[in-house]
Order: structure tokens, then C-alpha cells, then sequence
């Protein structure tokens, strides 16, 4: 019952993503200036942030470029993790232990001071686009290590598994190894490492938006909206006497996030992804 | 010596020598490819003073002159020497030394940590050791909301929400790195829980206290300790954000500044510390192991 009110739940913000366009009440850049701070009103639900842009519209689209790049970016990631651990197990000898040496490399490093680290070296005052292609092309480009791994342990039984070593006797190429018998055998293995990452990747966009290195404005993205968050110490004063609705509105991005992460957790449970 | 004569004296080593050798040939690694990147980054040797429009010919002739134009290579060699004798260089975006910045800022980073793994530790152990001993379905239900909503939370908005609270950033790290441990520590009791010979121990009647003290815990220790190495990890890099946000002038707040400010030998040096100690904490469970097998 749970799981089926989480997938229903993803299933729905995943639609309101692809659909913002059509679905958003206004366009999410643009300023009213009469509207500049305004409270949540039949106008605007959410009310609008500091330059008079509607916060609904952009909640959606942020969602949009989260929801959707995040997906991108875990099968990137993926795809390199299936390339690298296979090719290292197959390998083995030294290509395998430089492999899995670089692998470490890049696990010994916390992941957030990783993105920030290349994040850094690259130019920080792009177009909105570039931005969203760069924070994502990252997030796939380094989030490959871990996924490796076990793909690699993966491949490595099953090197040891009967069916290769009959279809190895009967003269099988490495070749067709390589790409027609392991590939569906680790599919399994691919499909659950994707699941974890969507959620991680999410959460990492969040946090490097919150930083001020993930997507540049005006486009929005879910880290950028918690960005609005950074104002709360000034409403502080006024929590719960003069601005509850605005509370409520500037915190409905972390909302938003909460229930995504939440709901990928029970839809796809960890411990049943890994098994 | 010939590959095979070295790869023999390599696994002649004392293992411990090995890890070192290995966490060594990491750090290097990691300083190189920092470097690599740096030098490959756009906009790598060009001085912004060459850009203020005060300046005459002369003086950014001056400046330009200043840049050695050394290789890549030569450069990485003569700051690892200078690294190795102490001296990390100066950070161009604090116009300070390095080594300075360090000192100053790593007892406050060290501060939270340890008040944030204290806090989050004893709140994991004791939640997974009351789960395994009153097998509760409110306590599992409770136990699995707050790890789910701590979960899905960036460690930044957790940083705010405890900023607003007026609680210190070790705080905000113990909430973060709490459900990590705890969901693994809680599937890992599990685990043990169903083996034939805690479900034998249970059926003759042995309590359940003692189950986890005599036949969990033993068990689990080993991973226990290499969790407890990632662990070190895990709240370094929740660190960055909460000092942000907080304001906590530590080595995460630093880590930023100088992304932000594109401080590249401040990065270089602080990607090498950061391997450093990532692999010193990962490397915990070994030595315990050692004394283990010893004892």
C-alpha cells in the first residue's frame, strides 16, 4: 500500500515536470513588479519571491530541470560504471588494479568537496543552460565510481559462472563476451544502481543550488529555489505571528524535495534494490 | 629490478607498509589529478590585475613578467618539494599563507565532527539496540520516518533550520550522519538476528539484552568499525554545506571560499589533506583488525 502511494506520488511529480510548461500559471522568469514579495493569493498560490516572479510557476519548472536531468545524469553515470566495471573485471591483472586504484581515488574524496572541486575549475558565470548541462554532465561524470564497484564484483562471478565457461569451450570471442553475454547478465545490477543514484543525484543538485554552484538564474532548479531559504533568518523574528503563509510558501520547495526523496525511498527500499 | 622482481618485494611488505604505500601513491595521485585539472582549467595563469583599466602598459609588461613559465610537471614537483618541507604556499583569494589557514581552521572543523559523530553514534547504537531487544512496530515505524525525513533533506537546509534553532553546526552534522549509520547498523542487527544460531539462542530462552550483547554486537563489530572509518568521511563532506550556512569558519567554509573564489592552491592543497584523511579514517578498521587477529 505504501509503495503503490509512493510510485503514485513519483508518477504524479514526474508528469507535473514534463508538463510544467502547459501547467505553471505563469512564465516562471517573469517580474511583476507590483507583485515583488507578495503573500500566497488566488493570483499567485505560492506567492512571488524578491523580484515578483511567481513562485508555483517556478517551483514546476524547477522540478522540471531537477526531476528530469537527474534521470540524464544517473544513466550517464551508469553507463560509464557498466563500461569501467566490466572492462576492469574482464581485464583483470593490472588494467584491474589501476581501474579499481583510480576508482579509490575517487572514493577517497567526499563527494560533496568532489563536485565542489571541479565545479570550481570550471567557469562559474555561464548561461542558464550551459549551467544546467554542466551541473548535470558533473553529477554523471563523477558519480561513476561507486556503481563500478559492484558492477565489477558482478562481472567477476559471473566470469566464474558455468554458462561463460561452456560458451568460452565453445570458442565464443571476447568480443560477443563482452557485449552480448554480460551485459544482460548485469543488467539487474545497472538497473538498481540507477535507482539509487536518481534520489542522490537530486539531493547533490540541491545541495551544490545552495551553495550558489549549481544552475544559474533565471532558470530554476530545485536547489536554486532552496536558495529562497537563505531569507528565513530575517522572518525568523516573525514566524509565527505576522508571515506564516510566507513561511509556508518559501519552504514549499524543501517540501517538494522531502516528498520526492521520500517517496523514492519507499517505492524502490534499498535494501530489496540490493538484494 | 624487473616488474616481476618488484611485484615480489611489494608482497613481501608487512601489510601495514603496503596500506601506506597505497594511501600514498592515492594522495599523490589525487594532488596530481587536482593539479591536471587546475592547469587545464579556462582562464588558468591570467591575472585579473591585468584587466583593471588603471593599469599602463608597463605595469601589466610587469606582470606578465612575474608569471615563470614553468611546465606543468616542473610546477607539480617544486610545490610537492615545498609541500613536503612545510611550506603549502599562500591562498591568492585570502592573501594568506595556506599552512596558517589550515591551523586556524581545522580545530573548529574538528570540533564539530567529533561533536557530530558523538552525538550521531550513540543515537544510531541505541536506537538499532532498543529495536533488536523490544522488536517494536511503533519504535521501527518512528525509527523509520526520522531516518527517512533526515535522508531526504540536503545537509543545508538542515544546517538552516538548526541556524535558525540558535544550534550549534556539530548538531546539524550528528542529524545528518544519523540515519545514515542507523539504517545500516539496523539491516546489519537484522541480519544477525536471523541466523540459525541467534533464532536457536532465542528459542532456549536466552534474553534478548544478552542475545545482543553475546552474539550481535561480536558479530557486527567488524563492520561496525569500517562504518565507523566512512562515517568520518560522510560528516566531513555534510560539513561543507553546514558550515555554509552557519557560518562556522572551518575547513568546509574554507573549501568553499575558495571554490567560489577560484583559489586553486588552496584547492590542490585541500583535496590532497581531505584523501589524506578519508583514507586514515578508512584505514581504522584495518588496525583494529590487525590488533584483533594479534590478540
Amino acid at each position: 500500500m505504501t509503495r503503490t502511494m509512493a510510485r503514485a506520488i513519483l508518477v504524479l511529480t514526474f508528469l507535473a515536470a514534463i508538463l510544467a510548461p502547459w501547467i505553471a500559471p505563469r512564465a516562471y522568469d517573469h517580474q511583476y513588479r507590483q507583485a515583488v514579495n507578495a503573500s500566497p493569493s488566488s493570483q499567485f498560490p505560492l506567492g512571488a519571491d524578491n523580484l515578483g516572479r511567481d513562485r508555483l510557476s517556478r517551483l514546476l519548472e524547477g522540478a522540471r530541470v531537477s526531476l528530469l536531468l537527474a534521470p540524464a545524469a544517473a544513466a550517464l553515470a551508469v553507463l560509464l560504471a557498466a563500461i569501467v566495471g566490466i572492462l576492469s573485471a574482464y581485464l583483470g591483472g593490472v588494467w584491474d588494479r589501476l581501474i579499481m586504484g583510480a576508482v579509490d581515488l575517487l572514493l577517497a574524496l567526499p563527494w560533496l568537496f568532489l563536485l565542489l572541486a571541479v565545479r570550481a575549475v570550471l567557469p562559474l558565470n555561464v548561461a542558464p543552460r550551459l549551467s544546467v548541462t554542466l551541473t548535470f554532465l558533473l553529477l554523471g561524470a563523477l558519480g561513476w565510481a561507486a556503481p563500478a564497484r559492484v558492477v565489477r564484483a558482478q562481472v567477476r562471478a559471473l566470469l566464474d559462472s558455468d554458462f561463460l565457461l561452456q560458451a568460452r569451450a565453445l570458442g565464443i570471442s571476447p568480443a560477443r563476451v563482452l557485449t552480448r553475454q554480460l551485459p544482460p547478465n548485469v543488467a539487474p545490477v545497472l538497473l538498481a544502481q540507477f535507482c539509487v543514484s536518481v534520489p542522490a543525484f537530486v539531493l547533490a543538485e540541491a545541495s551544490l543550488g545552495l551553495l550558489g554552484l549549481g544552475v544559474s538564474e533565471p532558470l530554476p532548479s530545485l536547489g536554486s529555489l532552496l536558495r529562497d531559504l537563505e531569507s528565513l533568518p530575517a522572518l525568523h523574528a516573525s514566524l509565527f505571528q505576522q508571515a506564516p503563509m510566507e513561511m509556508a510558501a518559501m519552504l514549499a520547495p524543501a517540501a517538494f524535495l522531502v516528498l520526492v526523496i521520500c517517496s523514492f525511498q519507499l517505492a524502490f527500499p534499498q535494501q530489496e534494490i540490493c538484494s | 629490478m624487473t616488474p616481476t622482481a618488484t611485484k615480489s618485494t611489494i608482497q613481501k611488505m608487512p601489510r601495514i607498509l603496503r596500506r601506506v604505500f597505497a594511501a600514498l601513491a592515492t594522495v599523490l595521485a589525487g594532488g596530481f589529478l587536482c593539479a591536471l585539472l587546475i592547469r587545464l582549467a579556462p582562464g588558468y595563469g591570467f591575472d585579473e590585475r591585468e584587466m583593471d583599466q588603471r593599469m599602463r602598459a608597463e605595469s601589466i609588461r610587469a606582470i606578465r613578467a612575474e608569471r615563470t613559465e614553468t611546465g606543468f610537471a616542473a610546477l607539480y614537483w617544486q610545490n610537492l618539494r615545498a609541500a613536503i618541507g612545510g611550506d603549502l604556499g599562500k591562498s591568492r583569494a585570502l592573501n594568506r599563507p595556506i599552512a596558517e589557514l589550515f591551523a586556524e581552521r581545522l580545530p573548529v572543523t574538528a570540533r564539530s565532527m567529533a561533536i557530530g559523530l558523538a552525538l550521531a553514534w550513540v543515537f544510531a547504537l541505541g536506537l538499532a539496540a532498543a529495536m533488536a531487544v523490544t522488536r517494536s512496530q511503533a519504535l521501527n515505524a518512528f525509527a523509520a520516518a526520522l531516518s527517512g525525513a533526515t535522508l531526504a533533506l540536503p545537509s543545508a537546509v538542515i544546517a538552516l533550520l538548526f541556524l535558525l534553532a540558535g544550534w550549534p553546526p556539530g548538531l546539524a552534522v550528528a542529524v545528518v550522519i544519523f540515519p545514515r549509520i542507523f539504517r545500516y547498523l539496523d539491516s546489519l542487527t537484522r541480519g544477525i538476528l536471523d541466523q540459525p544460531h541467534v533464532l536457536f539462542a532465542e528459542a532456549k530462552g536466552v534474553s534478548r539484552a544478552r542475545i545482543l550483547a553475546y552474539h550481535v554486537l561480536p558479530v557486527a563489530a567488524e563492520e561496525i568499525a569500517a562504518l565507523a572509518g566512512i562515517s568520518v568521511s560522510l560528516a566531513f563532506g555534510a560539513l561543507i554545506p553546514i558550515e555554509v550556512v552557519c557560518g562556522s569558519p572551518g575547513f568546509g567554509l574554507l573549501a568553499w571560499q575558495a571554490a567560489q573564489a577560484r583559489d586553486l592552491p588552496l584547492l590542490v592543497d585541500m583535496t590532497v589533506i581531505v584523501t589524506l584523511f578519508t583514507i586514515a579514517a578508512n584505514s581504522i578498521p584495518d588496525f583494529f583488525e590487525r590488533a584483533e587477529r594479534a590478540a
